[in-house]
Formats: C-alpha cells, structure tokens, sequence
C-alpha cells in the first residue's frame, strides 16, 4: 500500500498528479527548485522540499536530491510525470535500490523501448509491422547507402538515443548522404551523449497515430484507444485528438491489436503509449513506444471516461486492471491544445515574464489543466507550456466549437501566448475536414 | 480549533509582518488574512508561505557545503550576519556521532574550513565546512532534523 507519493516534476504534470493523489487520499509531497518556490504544484502538496537551484541539471534531473527528498519525507513512492527522469532506467534502478516504488514500467522495460533503434529490432521480431529501414544502428555512409538503396529515398536519420522528436535528418539525395550522416551523429553526440544512429524511410504526408496502452502487474494489457498528434510545429505537438478522424472501427481494433503485441512483447505495465505513422494508404508503421504518461492523456481521459493518473497509481498498487477497459466503446470527440508562452507573430519566440491577468474558460466540455495563475511569474529555465485546454463534445464539430469558444473565453495577459495561432488552425478548412498529416503546419500560412 | 487558539494566530498576524497564515493538521484547515493594502500578489504570497512554513510546520536550518563539488552557500542577512545554507537535502546532525560533542557551538570562532555539521542523504555523511569565518551567532537547525536546499543553518557574524 503507497504511503506518500513523491512528484518528481513541476508545472502543470505535478499539479495534475497532486489532483489524483487527493482523490485517492494519498499524501503528497512536491519537490521544487529555488525558481519554482511559488509555483503551484508546491502550494497543493501536503508538503515540499526544495531540492535545488533554477537549472534542471542541479534540481529536477538531481536523482541524488530527489531520492533524499523522499528519505527525509518518508515518501515511499515517487511519480515521475513526463520528461526530466521518468524515462531514465538509472533513476528507476536507484528507486528500486532505495526501496522506493517507481510508478511507471521497469527499469528493464524503459531501457529496451528508451534505445530506439533496439526497440524498433524488438517490435519486428515480435510481428509489429516497423517502418522499413536500417535493422540496427547505421555504421558508415556505406551503411546508409546501402539501406537507403533498399528503402528507396526520401530516407530520414535519427538518434538511437534521441526522441520525441528531436535529433533527426532527412536525405532526398544521395549525394545529401555523407553530410547528413556526419551533422546528424554529432547532434545526437551533443544532445544525447550517443552519436549512434538508425534510419527509416521517410513516409511522407504521414499521419502521427499513438495508442494509449496501460497494463498491470499481472501481465493484463488494455488498449484505450488512438490518438491523432499530426498538428507538430518542429516535431513538438501542438494539437491532439482523440479518435483520429482517419480511424475507423475496424482499424481501431487493428491497433489495438498491434499495440498490446507490443505491449507484451518487452512486459509492460502502467501507462504508456505507441507510436505509429500512418500512410496516405492507411498501413499502419511502428514508430517508437513512449514508456511514460503523456502530456496528451487528457483527450484519452475524456473520450474513454477513465482518470489515466489515479489509474496509474492504482496499478502500481497491485490492483488488477478494471476489467471494463477490455471492452468498451469510445465516447464523443476530444480535442487538446497545448497553450506556449511563445510568440506566434515573433516566429514562436519564447515569452518569459509575469502573467498580469489570467481567466480560465468553463462550461460543458470544456477543461484547462494549468499550473499558471493571475501574478504567476514565469521562469525561464523550463519549457514554455502554459497549460493545455481540452474539450470534449458529442463529435467531432462540436469539440472544435467548444475549443473555439474556449480560447476566445481564455485571457492570459503580460506574456504572449500561441492562442492565437490555435484558433487559426482551428479555421482551416483542411483541419476542419479532418484532412492531418506531420507536414499540416509547413504548409500552413499564418497572419 | 478552540477560539483561543484562533485567537493567539490572530495575534501573532498582527505583531508581526505577516499577511496570512495557514495551517492544515489532523484533516482541519484554516487560513487567516489580515485585510490590508495587498499591494505586490507575488510578496505577499512569498511573505505567507515562508512564515506559514518557519514558524508552523518544520524546524529546518539551512546547511553549508557538501562532499560534492558544494561550497557552503553564503548569504548576508539582514541581521549583519552571514548565512550559512545548505547545499543539499538530507538529515542534520550536530555532530559527528551520536555521542560526540557537537562539532560547534553558539559563541565559537569559527575558521574558514572547519566542520560545521553533517548532513546525511541516501546513506552518505556530508561534512559541511564553513566558508566563513567568525563568530557562530545562531544555529537554526535541531539536531536529526531534515533540511532542504537552500535553507538557512547558521548565522556566522565575519565581524565577531
């Protein structure tokens, strides 16, 4: 039985953890650097301690100070929410080491699915249809030519150690090769301590589908439906929904399907997520499997009607998975937007500072989980999310015009924010229809 | 809770520079605020939690150095005297074992370098060392007590 939860993380992720500790009556402790001690998320545990100062490195990627905060609060479980440590297999481990339950998969688990280039080997030995490319990490520019010739091109290079994104290269030609090869092993040298790269054949006008899984200790494993992410600004989601539009009943079950083979291919348990590319011809592709809760659960939340954090902490507390979630029929449509402190006028400049004004939107359907609050001063040490607005109707049009209505109803005054350019996405006649793809905002013209 | 009690709260809202206090315990809450000119949201906020958390919940000294790459954080006070806080989270103690003498006490001189306390985290004793030097006019931590970053553990006055 979990005594107290240690959260280790900040923003508007360790606000949402606090919410489901409370309703479950779990006590809570937060922990929080020197840049953080008026945030919110310190203000609703039951107690804090500050671990550290502004920077990450020497705060909330400090496992020592993390593991001390919960010695000294007598904490013995921690969450780690999404990013910082809650997919690093040395954190988990040193957890375990401390007697303290990590509520998440193992540290066995997080490090298959953490290299990607091991976990795309897994998935394909497991019958997980994987986009075609590179069997294992590339070693040379002989290498990648000759998978590429294979593959056929445009041909995308990317970091084993990389993702969510980041890290990657896409080579049209051949004679685009040899830099690529050499630019994208020192950025992922720089960014991820690992040059090491895989490649995939670049699936163009692909559709971003992920699949939400959560499993017990058991070895029960449910699918809760898909979510469509392909509204990405620079490989960062802007937009979610939940179901995709491009997904119909039967495909559904396919992936779901697919997805707890995966699952269960490495062992999972609690939450995480699949992640697959979708191709103008609807073949569904592996792409990589995110070991963590996700910033996007919340659309999940609405259209499956199941608290995905409670949930989560339940089954590290060793109960069975709800046997409701082997069957059930997703409800409406969700949409989420993910609000920036960022500059859409100003090519998405970060916008630091003090919010002077703040009013949250309300009514049916309508949801905002933030950690911001009028006089709130943002740091900025840490990532520019605000909060995520989320709506839910009984379809599709219904949850735009909620979410429309929504962010004309929201005021955030003193810094800028990508409000703006939501509600010009939300206009178009292409995302209107439902016609997504990763590229939507390349070509998208804004202002 | 006993009117009394609400009472003495009250008091100590109005002797001191506080604007709000809050307490939570055994399931009860209460908060109170005293009406004046709220001026700066962010001051008074700052102002509320830290009184609420020094006076109410736990006695945590800041502590100085660590085995790491920490040097003891230092900062000047109001008081005249440095600040000696602490680098890291853990456990404080006083002195090197449970029966030993303290390593310092009110009144020493204190060197730069010289053993203040230790503090504990994940098994490890941390010898803190002094960054100043001078005379030890306060120790705000008790023994075995837990500390966090950057609270406060001595005042050291250079000048003494």
């Amino acid at each position: 039985m979990i005594k107290k939860i240690l959260i280790a993380n900040r923003g508007e992720i360790a606000l949402r953890i606090i919410r489901a500790c409370k309703e479950l009556g779990i006590p809570t402790v937060a922990v929080y650097s020197s840049a953080d001690s008026l945030s919110l998320h310190v203000r609703f545990a039951d107690e804090a301690v500050c671990i550290g100062p502004a920077n990450s490195q020497n705060s909330y990627l400090k496992q020592s100070q993390i593991i001390s905060a919960a010695e000294v609060t007598n904490a013995d479980a921690i969450h780690p929410g999404y990013g910082f440590l809650a997919e690093n297999p040395d954190f988990v481990q040193m957890c375990e080491d401390n007697e303290i339950l990590f509520i998440g998969p193992s540290p066995d688990v997080i490090k298959r699915m953490g290299d990607k280039a091991e976990a795309r080997a897994t998935m394909m030995k497991a019958g997980v249809p994987v986009i075609p490319g590179s069997e294992d990490v590339i070693h040379s520019v002989k290498d990648v030519k000759k998978v590429a010739e294979h593959i056929g091109y445009p041909v995308i290079l990317k970091a084993v150690a990389g993702g969510g994104g980041r890290g990657m290269r896409i080579v049209r030609e051949p004679d685009q090769l040899q830099d690529a090869f050499s630019t994208a092993r020192e950025e992922a040298r720089t960014a991820f301590g690992n040059p090491a790269l895989y490649m995939e054949r670049l699936i163009e006008q692909a559709r971003h589908i992920e699949v939400q899984i959560i499993g017990d200790n058991y070895g029960n494993i449910a699918c809760l439906g898909e979510r469509e992410c392909s509204i990405q600004r620079r490989h960062q989601k802007l937009i979610e929904e939940s179901p995709s539009p491009a997904v119909n009943e039967n495909l559904r079950e396919k992936l779901g399907k697919i997805a707890i083979k995966a699952a269960k291919a490495v062992g999972y348990s609690s939450a995480g997520t699949v992640e697959f590319l979708m191709d103008k011809n609807r073949n569904i592709y592996f792409m990589e499997m995110n070991t963590r809760i996700q910033v996007e659960h919340t659309v999940t939340e609405m259209v499956v009607g199941l608290d995905l954090l409670k949930e989560q902490i339940n089954l590290a507390n060793e109960h069975h998975l709800p046997k409701w979630l082997k069957k059930f029929k997703l409800r409406g449509h969700s949409i989420e937007c993910r609000i920036n402190a960022e500059d859409p006028y100003k090519n998405f400049r970060p916008s630091p500072g003090k919010i002077v004004a703040f009013h949250a939107p309300g009514g049916p359907g309508t949801r905002m989980d933030t950690h911001v609050y009028a006089g709130y001063e943002i740091p900025s040490n840490y990532d520019s999310l605000l909060g995520k607005l989320i709506t839910h109707g009984s379809d599709r049009a219904e949850a735009i015009a909620r979410m429309e209505r929504a962010l004309e109803e929201t005021i955030i005054e003193g810094v800028s924010t990508t409000i703006p350019f939501h509600k010009a996405i939300l206009k178009d006649p292409s995302f209107r229809s439902g016609d997504l793809h990763i590229d939507f905002l390349e070509d998208f013209k804004f202002q | 809770m006993r009117a009394s009690k609400i009472l003495e709260l009250v008091k100590i809202l109005e002797a001191h520079n506080i604007s709000e206090i809050e307490i939570s315990r055994w399931g009860q809450k209460i908060r109170i605020t005293k009406n004046e000119n709220r001026g700066d949201i962010a001051g008074t906020t700052v102002t509320a939690t830290e009184a609420v958390r020094k006076s109410i919940q736990h006695q945590f000294v800041e502590v100085a150095g660590i085995a790491e790459d920490h040097t003891a954080v230092a900062d000047e006070n109001k008081d005249g005297g440095v600040e000696i806080k602490s680098p890291i989270v853990g456990t404080f103690y006083l002195a090197p074992a449970p029966d030993a003498e303290p390593y310092v006490n009110i009144g020493d001189h204190i060197s730069i370098g010289q053993p203040l306390c230790i503090i504990e985290a994940m098994k490890i004793m941390n010898v803190i060392e002094s960054e100043v030097a001078g005379k030890l006019l306060k120790m705000l931590v008790d023994n075995a007590q837990p500390v966090e970053y950057n609270q406060t553990l001595f005042i050291i006055d250079p000048a003494g």
